[in-house]
């Protein structure tokens, strides 16, 4: 094939891929459509990748063949093992080998001195830097939710430390687009600057924090990768890039907004896991607790359940034996609804993926918004293994650091009973004064079992 | 081929597109989308490719070396676990499954 031709067919290869990368995308944002979504942007992805071989004046093939197998066969492999309690992890992992990838491509086109004039070369360099940060970001990332990693490391002044090394690293990067490109002590200086300034950016951050984080690098990185996209005047790159960029922005905000967060407060402030003074007013009363077959009574002759899961019924892996506690009941003729907030699992939405892994159908599945206002008709609200989204006192205790959050108004139902595992405080550290209510019963016990006990129990009813 | 203003109009309709393209999705969809968003940057595998391709010292193929293993990890366990996902979000009505939908 002429040089002319195969330009043309790549060029149409990108175009198609880029066009169905956005059909992709708006077909993953309903549950109905989601699963044809990836697979419209993954015909999209590999017909790209294919005719890319195609391109004049390449070389090195055998070697670029082994380095796609070696990626691409370990990450299909993890992909497909990881459990899906480990999903935001994975999610931050893959990413961070974006941004990596964004930046190796800057690396090679500035260590070649193929980079021509002012604009063109800045946009390498930033790709770069914000290739880097996300990369090394979104390790450190990784690190901590999958517990690899588990103090926050935070001293006085780090805010400083950071801007100086952004500072020095903006400031490499401007010597280079001066200069012209072609100085490879001072583009080294750059990609070590910026792959540290990941490092130091993401240690202080706590873990809970750690979603709004992992989306604002998966922004960044399609950020970088627009940016190389310029850079190799490569239109599908900046497409897809840019379209990820302004896509992740937003699903950022729309995470720190339901988190009750300011992304500027998750970034410089390092709460996240160490909120636990104050807020323990309202916690006036005892815990009663309850056992398994006066649960089964209450939950077996109501009309209406609304059960609210959090991130400890993944933990116990209780999600099946709830779900089939629910089938039991929706058998005995009672109505079963799931109200999510959208910080249950470990990042929004997770906990819908969680449910979906046990069988339970999306339209069972409500969140804060849709069902607050039928709490008041529930017979009974079972929260297994949630805590601060339910707490009361969010909406009535100012000095308490959960103030304002949205949360599920579990204690508006006519019974509540809560799962628990022991007596102790939430992930924030706060007491729940939802516990302490009068209309309020504890079953203690390990999720799992104690759903599984209660299947049993209202089986024999 | 593209240049100056005419890159720039791309980088601002495509901007554009992204975000409108999520504005109205329902929280239950957010950890799938970012995943599936993930997996759309790795398109930055092509760039990785055409980089190796021509990249001629020791230090730039290894470099770009490491560029399409990463790049291609990103894509390829970008797809994996998106595509787990949203196989799972089933409908009580027995219709309108991920399979199902055309």
């Amino acid at each position: 094939m002429d040089t002319i031709g195969a330009d043309t067919l790549i060029q149409a290869s990108y175009f198609v891929a880029a066009a169905l990368f956005i059909f992709g995308l708006k077909r993953m944002s309903s549950p109905v459509t989601a699963r044809s979504g990836i697979v419209w942007a993954g015909v999209g992805m590999v017909v790209a990748t294919l005719i890319t071989f195609l391109t004049p004046g390449m070389g090195n093939y055998l070697l670029m063949t082994v380095a796609i197998a070696v990626g691409g066969i370990v990450a299909w492999v993890t992909g497909r093992r990881v459990a899906m309690a480990n999903m935001p992890q994975m999610i931050a992992l893959y990413n961070g080998m974006g941004g990596g990838a964004a930046a190796a491509i800057a690396a090679v086109e500035l260590f070649a001195g193929e980079v021509h004039g002012p604009t063109v070369l800045t946009l390498g360099v930033l790709g770069g830097i914000i290739g880097a940060v996300s990369f090394s970001g979104s390790l450190i990332a990784f690190g901590k939710l999958q517990g690899l990693i588990r103090r926050s490391f935070r001293f006085r002044g780090q805010n400083i430390v950071n801007l100086v090394i952004l500072a020095v690293t903006t400031l490499a990067g401007a010597i280079i687009v001066v200069h012209g490109g072609a100085m490879p002590g001072h583009v080294t200086l750059l990609f070590v600057l910026a792959l540290l300034l990941g490092v130091t950016m993401t240690l202080p951050i706590g873990g809970a924090d750690m979603p709004v984080v992992i989306s604002l690098y998966n922004a960044l990185t399609g950020l970088a990768v627009a940016f190389e996209g310029f850079v190799l005047n490569n239109a599908a790159m900046i497409i897809a890039g840019t379209v990820v960029g302004s896509a992740g922005t937003l699903l950022t905000q729309l995470m720190a907004k339901a988190m009750n967060r300011s992304l500027a407060n998750v970034l410089f402030s390092g709460f996240g896991e160490s909120a636990a003074a104050g807020g323990t007013a309202g916690a006036a009363g005892t815990l009663k607790a309850i056992d398994t077959a006066d649960v089964a009574v209450m939950l077996g002759f109501s009309e209406k359940v609304i059960v609210v899961p959090g991130y400890g019924m993944a933990v116990a892996q209780a999600q099946h034996k709830v779900w089939e506690l629910c089938q039991a009941l929706i058998a005995r003729g009672v109505a079963v609804k799931f109200a999510i907030h959208p910080v249950a699992g470990r990042m929004p939405g997770h906990m819908n993926v969680l449910l979906a892994e046990a069988g339970v159908p999306y339209d069972l599945i409500y969140d804060e918004s849709e069902i607050n206002a039928e709490f008041e008709t529930a017979d009974v609200a079972l929260v297994i293994g949630a805590n601060d989204v339910v707490n009361p006192v969010a909406r009535t205790d100012k000095s308490s650091p959960i103030y304002g959050m949205p949360i599920l108004n579990a204690d508006k139902a006519k019974n509540v009973i809560v799962i628990k595992r022991g007596q102790g405080a939430g992930f924030s550290g706060i007491e729940n004064a939802l516990f302490y209510l009068d209309h309020a019963r504890m079953l203690y016990g390990d999720g799992q079992a104690k759903a599984g006990e209660l299947v049993q129990a209202v089986k024999t009813l | 081929m593209i240049d100056g203003f005419i890159a720039l109009y791309i980088f601002m309709l495509a901007a554009f597109t992204g975000y409108e393209v999520i504005a109205r999705v329902p929280v239950i969809l957010h950890t799938p989308l970012m995943s599936g968003s993930n997996f759309v940057h790795g398109i930055v595998l092509v760039g990785a490719m055409v980089a190796m391709g021509r990249a001629d010292t020791t230090l730039e193929i290894s470099i770009a070396f490491l560029g399409v293993v990463l790049a291609a990890g990103n894509a390829v366990g970008g797809y994996a676990v998106t595509e787990r996902m949203l196989e799972m979000f089933k409908s009580s009505k027995g219709k309108g499954t991920g399979k199902g939908a055309h």
